[in-house]
């Protein structure tokens, strides 16, 4: 699981906040500001993409990818899931917390 | 009325393997007196807590599959508090889901079966203007 939370790892605050068309976060190493124009590219719902319709809270390995190290739900601007999915996958996450299958706050 | 519903719940790690059973029958007998039908159940072994409950970092996770009513989960939840080797549970009614899911699949399908009869059509309404 550890590994799973490095790919979606909180970037580095970045000056221009919320804009919908920042890098990928899980493109970790060209994130700084100096690359950041090679590394743009168009985020996709992954729930769309590959067609999952149920977001389980048992599928920790699924929630796993959109949740920050320290245990925050990453948000949508920054992982490109769409809102219906997103609201979804919030659910799903806050259930996986209560059943301990992912932590409310991480260390 | 009777609904669909998934109850999971941690034991603790340090209960043996036939205690575990024997506690896993009588929660099924109490949900089934209770007037629920158990339709699955499913050991998920033993699993790292994401926090400690209870001052135990490991538990043994075990799911339910249930038809049931309200008043038989709400037994069942009492049964569990009560149960000194249940340290967690969550219940989930599936039922409104699982509707949501089959209607988006068939959705699906119907889509997926109209395209290529339509861009046949077309393939076939265009040619004949190509050759001529």
């Amino acid at each position: 699981m550890a590994d799973d939370n490095q790919e979606v790892s909180t970037p580095s605050p970045r000056p221009q906040g919320g804009r919908p068309d920042g890098p990928r976060p899980d493109r970790g190493p060209g994130g700084r500001d100096g690359g950041r124009k090679f590394f743009r590219r168009k985020k996709v719902c992954k729930f769309c993409v590959e067609k999952i319709d149920d977001i389980n809270y048992k599928d920790v390995r699924l929630l796993g990818q959109f949740v920050a190290e320290r245990g925050k739900i990453v948000p949508r601007r920054l992982t490109g899931v769409c809102t219906p999915h997103q609201r979804r996958l919030t659910a799903a996450i806050k259930r996986a917390r209560n059943i301990a299958l992912l932590p409310f706050a991480a260390r | 009325m009777q609904r669909a519903y998934e109850v999971m719940f941690i034991v603790r790690p340090d209960l043996l393997e036939e205690d575990m059973d024997k506690l896993i029958a009588t929660l099924q007998g109490h949900a089934t007196t209770a007037g629920a039908t158990v339709v699955n159940t499913e050991k998920m072994g033993k699993r790292r807590l994401a926090y400690d409950v209870k001052k135990f970092s490991d538990g043994q996770y075990v799911l339910f599959v249930l038809q049931a009513d309200g008043k038989a989960i709400h037994e069942l939840e009492r049964r569990m508090r009560v149960a000194e080797p249940v340290i967690k549970y969550i219940t989930v009614r599936t039922d409104e889901e699982k509707q949501r899911l089959d209607k988006v699949r068939k959705l699906r399908e119907a889509k997926v079966k109209r395209p290529p009869a339509g861009s046949q059509q077309a393939a076939e309404a265009e040619s004949p203007s190509v050759s001529a």
